[in-house]
């Protein structure tokens, strides 16, 4: 077998199957997956949640992760930020003609890895070989299944004056690592994303207390967009203490040379929680137990006031309004 | 049009240095400051040093903020 | 980070405000001349700081705000020429022109570029010796030396496909135009930073001298436009109008003389047309013709059409200082970074962007 994909593995003959079997299957196996048939049998009681995405990132393989990671942890996330427990996932991949086979073989072993380390199966799948130029590389759906516990009711809009703002960690991580392998944008760090699966996370978090009204995670737009969605979402507001963000110092520092504001940049393995006055000292106690969890802060309240708006408390005494991202993050060069 | 970074100079090549920022790296002309010494930091605009940071009037800056900080007290 | 967290303490922030207070008493209105101060001033919510005696006003400070159509709507055509790679900075490509923009020209297939240096252009134009290499050189004292520096780069690397539309512009004589129409009566400026790196202090004498208002040139941090606004409450409380430093780690009074001297090599003054005020004299910089080679505007034929300008649009009184956007009809209704009217909603560092993205929030 040539040592690249070319358009006939797409074609579902014998070249389609050996790519599924010997680079694919024989990696994340598991009964149901194994059986091979056009549809997963599940069974299922209670309420589910239900997501999709599609991950496109280029590159494909950046420091701390790759698109198959990417693909797992951002569906396991979302199915989390529900409160649900993350069951099954599917996979669908489209692959343009000509990639090395050696690096679809890598993304399938990140993908199993993560499968495994957030507990979840992958039951069904699919894969398609596009023409040269018509797909950068690998593109990657997944879309996933969980389970939803009885009395969780986590919502964006159930965020109420009085909660109190937690952010699992550092933020801009993911952004900053993916940014400094462009090409143009010339500069060296040794920063990796932070893409994670957050489920075991929220599980202790949910175990905890479940005074927990919001959960949600900062990717595209960064932490600021994610608030004024919720504040949006609630109808209230959001005031955050600016000093209390904690931003790596690279993280920083690239920002700085960039011309970038933190607060609008991705991120792949952090959340939101908005918890109820009561339950936050001890969900954050918890949070901070788990690996994900451990550079855990309060970082701001919810109020009644200017309601849809988030507004930042600077170090200085002054406040200003945190918008949502507007257009594309371009680094402002001068 | 003035976002500019101190940025410290690692080490120089010809008409280019490496610098850093925050632990961020990166690699710029220094054709607008070319009697700039390694260690040394330059504000960095566009890929250009456009200026040495002179550390002692940095120092005297601080200095003068610290002095403004006691004399304002009570 | 160092020289910059250090001048971003809020205890020492607080101080310095305290005294402003105590210190200033007259009514007073400052101008700032430089898009990274608007951002800065209110980042960090400096209008809220101080009193409210201190009026603060922004001026045209932002180089991508105050070019006009007519110059933009060149850009356009530049783009739609066959083998033609225009490279920009980012802000400038969804600037409306007349009738168009370069992310427009983009998506109807120009090969349009966003780039962070000219040393990123003079590569692409390595990269594609086919082809002529457009860099759209906006800007002002700031960047002008590094595309001076590119241009001495791409001669002496015999880089025959590589060349600028020279759209840079010059402070001081706007700095006079903005004082002599005597829309706005000012008291105090503050004074570019990183222009200023360049060109040093000495340039601003003649506004101390001959319109006695002060002039303090301020860097970027907090306690940078802090120390400036505390200076210039000092010379005006005294009514001793001179030009100071504030930002002496950065600017020294003669600037940059090898910036200068590169600058003076491959550019000479000519006049410029600024967007809300009109022609200035002197005011920009054109190739000079021993750099003609180089120059976009001598060696390709173009035919832009007329000029239009945006209806119902504010940006020329805003950059004069004249009206705020909050003044503007259009801002937040028809205006807004997702569909901007104007250059001032587009630029990171535009009034009506940073009005906009920063609020107007009184707590």
């Amino acid at each position: 077998m040539d040592n690249r994909i070319l358009l006939a593995h797409g074609s579902g003959g014998k070249l389609s199957h050996d790519l599924v079997r010997k680079h694919i299957i024989s990696r994340i196996t598991n009964p149901l997956l194994d059986r091979l048939d056009d549809s997963a049998v599940l069974d299922s009681e209670g309420r589910l949640a239900f997501t999709t995405d599609s991950y496109v990132v280029s590159p494909i393989i950046f420091p701390g992760g790759d698109i198959g990671r990417l693909a797992v942890c951002g569906t396991v996330n979302d199915l989390s930020m529900a409160g649900a427990r993350p069951l099954y996932l599917s996979l669908s991949f489209i692959i343009e003609e000509g990639l090395a086979l050696n690096e679809l073989e890598e993304i399938v072993r990140s993908i199993a890895e993560t499968a495994a380390e957030a507990e979840i199966e992958i039951v069904t799948g699919d894969t398609k070989v596009v023409n040269r130029g018509d797909a950068d590389r690998l593109f990657i759906n997944t879309s996933g299944i969980g389970r939803i516990p009885n009395g969780i009711d986590i919502s964006g809009a159930n965020a109420k004056p009085g909660d109190k703002i937690i952010l699992s960690g550092t933020i801009g991580d993911h952004g900053i690592a993916i940014m400094s392998k462009r090409e143009g944008l010339n500069f060296t760090t040794t920063l990796e994303s932070d893409c994670a699966p957050l489920n075991h996370l929220v599980a202790d978090m949910l175990e905890e207390s479940t005074l927990i009204n919001c959960l949600r995670d900062p990717t595209r737009g960064g932490l600021a967009t994610t608030l004024n969605e919720i504040a949006g979402q609630s109808s209230v507001g959001i005031e955050l203490e600016e000093r209390s963000i904690p931003v790596r110092d690279e993280v920083r520092g690239a920002c700085e040379l960039l011309g970038l504001d933190p607060l609008y940049v991705a991120n792949e393995g952090k959340l939101v929680a908005i918890v109820d006055e009561k339950a936050a000292e001890p969900v954050l106690a918890r949070m901070k137990q788990n690996i994900y969890g451990k550079d855990a802060v309060i970082i701001g309240c919810v109020t009644g006031k200017h309601q849809g708006r988030v507004v930042l408390k600077t170090p200085y005494g002054s406040s200003r309004i945190l918008d949502m991202l507007s257009g594309e993050l371009l680094p402002r060069i001068c | 049009m003035c976002l500019a970074i101190p940025a410290r100079v690692k080490s120089i090549d010809g008409l280019y240095a490496d610098v850093e920022v925050g632990g961020v790296g990166r690699r710029i002309s220094i054709q607008l400051t070319p009697e700039v010494q390694v260690g040394e930091y330059v504000l960095l605009h566009t890929g250009y040093a456009i200026s040495i940071v002179d550390a002692e009037e940095a120092e005297e800056t601080m200095k003068l903020l610290l002095e403004i900080a006691e004399a304002t007290d009570g | 980070m160092k020289y910059i967290d250090e001048f971003r303490q809020p205890e020492l922030a607080k101080k310095l405000v305290d005294r402003i207070h105590r210190n200033s008493t007259k009514h007073i209105r400052l101008m700032e001349f430089c898009g990274g101060h608007t951002v800065s001033i209110f980042k960090y919510g400096i209008r809220e700081l101080l009193p409210g005696n201190i009026e603060m006003l922004s001026g045209p400070g932002c180089p991508v705000c105050v070019t006009s159509n007519a110059d933009l709507d060149k850009a356009i055509a530049l783009a739609h020429l066959p083998n033609v790679i225009i490279t920009s900075f980012g802000d400038m490509i969804r600037v409306p022109g007349s009738y168009s923009s370069l992310q427009s020209a983009r998506s109807e297939g120009c090969d349009v570029r966003i780039v962070y240096s000219v040393l990123d252009a003079i590569q692409i134009a390595k990269e594609n010796p086919n082809k002529s290499v457009i860099f759209i050189g906006i800007g002002f004292e700031t960047t002008t030396p590094t595309v001076a520096a590119g241009i001495l780069q791409a001669e002496q690397e015999e880089i025959d496909n590589f060349y600028v539309l020279s759209l840079s512009k010059i402070c001081p004589p706007i700095m006079k135009s903005i004082l002599d129409l005597g829309e706005v009566r000012l008291n105090g400026i503050v004074c570019p930073g990183h222009v200023s790196a360049v060109i040093g202090s000495h340039p601003y004498q003649f506004i101390a001298d001959n319109y006695d208002i002060a002039c303090v040139v301020a860097g970027f941090e907090p306690l940078d436009i802090l120390l400036c606004v505390d200076m210039l409450v000092n010379q005006i409380e005294n009514e001793d109008y001179k030009v100071e430093i504030a930002y002496r780690r950065g600017v020294r009074p003669e600037g940059n003389p090898q910036a200068l001297k590169l600058m003076d090599t491959v550019f000479e003054t000519a006049g410029a047309d600024w967007r809300g005020i009109g022609a200035v004299p002197s005011s920009g910089l054109r190739l000079r013709d021993t750099y003609e080679k180089f120059d976009a505007e001598k060696n390709f034929d173009i035919d832009p059409g007329p000029v239009r300008e945006h209806q119902g649009c504010q940006c020329g009184s805003i950059l004069r200082g004249v009206s705020t956007p909050l003044d503007c009809p259009l801002f937040r209704t028809s205006c807004t970074p997702e569909h901007p009217v104007g250059p001032c909603m587009v630029s990171s560092e535009g009034t009506c962007s940073t009005y906009y993205l920063f609020g107007d929030f009184d707590g």
